[in-house]
């Protein structure tokens, strides 16, 4: 049945009119020559222009950045251990309580991950004085353990799927359990490695409610100074600066989509080709 | 088989049997009883210490020694928590129901277009979930304002509609409920979209050709053969909206009526204003203990669904 009713191609033209009609607005809004945010006034760039000679902005968003790529990375080396492991190592001491811990990041209320850390790094601080001073190192330790599990998610569900008889072939002639994850595990699982790390990054660039908890002064991080700016109102400056990371993620993600579509289009194809010659 | 880290041959024998798979499993599980575990028994705790004016603001001793339960007597008692689970429900429960209701024909019209169509739709559903999430809220902000072409539209719309001493000079929509509704429903419309899309796209579409050989009109098809079918999709969904929105901060306390808090809202402020440590972690774990409940549903179905794959 591939006829589609009238009713059902309304509903779509309505949900992507719903997801990007505000997104647009706030685009063309952020060309707006007036100082009021919603009152046309003709096209200007001067927010631009005042945004990207605000220090303030450039130092929360290399802040943010940085925050970002530290996180990302170490989250995806532990998140894809821990999805190795729920994958192959069916049997270890406490695997169902690993599987729950490595579930409950993601259904827990971000407001009580949040004050769960914050409480955690001032007693910490009061038990062993150490950290001295909440900031880059509690937020990024907070968004490590926070985005970890989606990139365990990610990694075990391409386990699941991924022929285990390579690996086994890999045993059989004489490679070491740690050789047979670096030269055969992980390049086979590269793309959900990729696509954990973006999603890592992505989450750490992106979050308000864990940082607002986390960090301390003088540490602004990008969405702590929206945060901060938004709750006064809105602002044409903050237009702007919505425009360009909506601009910038959404050539990333598009890109990213595209490369990830390709390498997987050819490693089905060479699956197929190494299955024809083996036949 | 001993460990024997003297000598060189044993250590790599070990490492080789069980070290290497010990670093694997071990390191993210000691990570996440450190970072995770550790400081929610540490709230658990808190939440039946006493609080104090010192620093930092608690003990377990005084008049109730090591257990004070005064925290959770007052979650059940103090109108000001009660209300603001109510209001969180209810909020929640009302954006995932209208979730469903736009997201149900918008996922079962993704799986009946052409297969190029499909690629690039299901990117546009996807996409606002990678942009950022505060400033999607914010681009409400923009539209409900009082001197927003949006809002003016719907003022003009109004006021065709109603006789003419209702009139309006703009909508009122932010600060309000209807605003958190709203902002909740474009924020997590994809979480229930992506669910019930992998569930409508496993169907077998020669099962609606039976049923409409068998006489069955388009809507009866519907209702007997693809709602059935597609349950635990709305289930998942209906979860994957209802628990975040529910715990939800940032979108009340931009868009929502702040004498009417949601309970993110209220553990924050129990935590910096009053600075009730007790208090707030006792209200976290009373909304915890609450999305427990539809977080076992959404396992029980999601266990069921994988089972009869």
């Amino acid at each position: 049945m591939k006829r589609n009713s009238t009713f059902l191609i309304t509903m779509l033209c309505f949900g992507f009119a719903f997801f990007y009609i505000p997104i647009l607005s706030m685009i063309v809004y952020s060309f707006n020559a007036s100082r009021l945010a919603t009152v046309w006034g003709g096209f200007s760039t001067k927010w631009y222009v005042s945004l990207l000679s605000n220090q303030q902005v450039i130092d929360a968003l290399i802040l943010s950045l940085k925050i970002a790529l530290v996180s990302a990375t170490i989250a995806t080396i532990l998140g894809t251990m821990a999805g190795i492991a729920l994958a192959r190592f069916s049997k270890f001491r406490g695997r169902v309580f690993f599987s729950g811990l490595v579930i409950a990041p993601l259904v827990m209320p971000e407001v009580i991950t949040g004050i769960s850390s914050l409480i955690f790094f001032i007693l910490l601080a009061d038990w062993i004085g150490w950290p001295g001073q909440r900031g880059f190192t509690t937020i990024t330790l907070a968004h490590i353990t926070f985005s970890m599990v989606f990139v365990t998610t990610i990694v075990q569900a391409r386990m699941i799927q991924t022929d285990r008889a390579i690996e086994e072939a890999a045993m059989d002639l004489g490679s070491r359990p740690w050789q047979v994850m670096f030269d055969v595990t992980l390049p086979v699982i590269s793309p959900a490695i990729l696509a954990g790390w973006l999603l890592a990054f992505t989450i750490s660039l992106d979050d308000v409610v864990i940082s607002t908890f986390t960090t301390g002064p003088g540490s602004t991080t990008l969405p702590l100074l929206i945060w901060s700016k938004v709750k006064l109102g809105v602002t044409p400056d903050i237009n702007a600066l919505a425009t360009l990371m909506v601009l910038t993620v959404g050539i990333g993600v598009i890109a990213a989509g595209i490369i990830l579509n390709r390498a997987e289009k050819r490693r089905l194809a060479e699956e197929r080709m190494a299955y024809r010659s083996n036949a | 088989m001993t460990p024997d880290p003297a000598t060189k041959g044993g250590f790599r024998r070990w490492f080789d049997l069980q070290g290497w798979a010990q670093l694997v499993i071990g390191l993210p599980y000691v990570w996440l009883i450190l970072f995770f575990l550790l400081p929610f028994l540490i709230v658990v705790a808190m939440s039946v210490a006493t609080n104090t004016p010192t620093a930092p603001p608690f003990s377990f001793g005084g008049e109730h020694p090591l257990v004070n339960l005064g925290a959770y007597e007052r979650v059940v008692t103090d109108g000001l928590y009660l209300r603001a689970f109510l209001t969180s429900i209810s909020n929640a429960l009302v954006a995932a129901v209208l979730c469903l209701l736009i997201g149900y024909p918008m996922a079962l019209g993704l799986t009946r277009v052409s297969k190029g169509w499909r690629t690039i739709l299901l990117m546009l559903v996807i996409l606002p979930f990678w942009t950022s999430f505060l400033l999607r809220v914010y681009a409400w902000m923009g539209l409900m304002g009082k001197n927003s072409w949006f809002n003016g539209l719907l003022t003009e719309a109004w006021n065709l509609l109603v006789p003419l001493d209702w009139a309006l000079k703009s909508i009122p929509m932010m600060q309000t409920n209807f605003a958190v509704v709203l902002v909740m429903v474009y924020t997590y419309l994809p979480f229930m979209i992506l669910p019930l899309y992998a569930s409508l796209e496993r169907l077998d579409p020669t099962l609606d050709e039976a049923a409409m050989d068998l006489g069955s009109r388009p809507s009866q098809v519907f209702r007997d053969v693809t709602l059935p079918q597609s349950i635990p999709g709305i289930i998942a969904g209906g979860m994957l909206v209802f628990i975040p929105a529910a715990g939800e901060l940032v979108i009340p306390t931009l868009v929502g009526n702040a004498s009417q808090p949601m309970i993110g809202k209220i553990i924050q402020d129990e935590f910096a204003q009053a600075r009730d440590w007790p208090m707030a972690s006792a209200v976290a774990v009373a909304l915890l203990v609450l999305m427990v409940v539809p977080t076992m549903i959404y396992s029980h179905y999601q266990a069921k669904a994988e089972g009869s794959k």
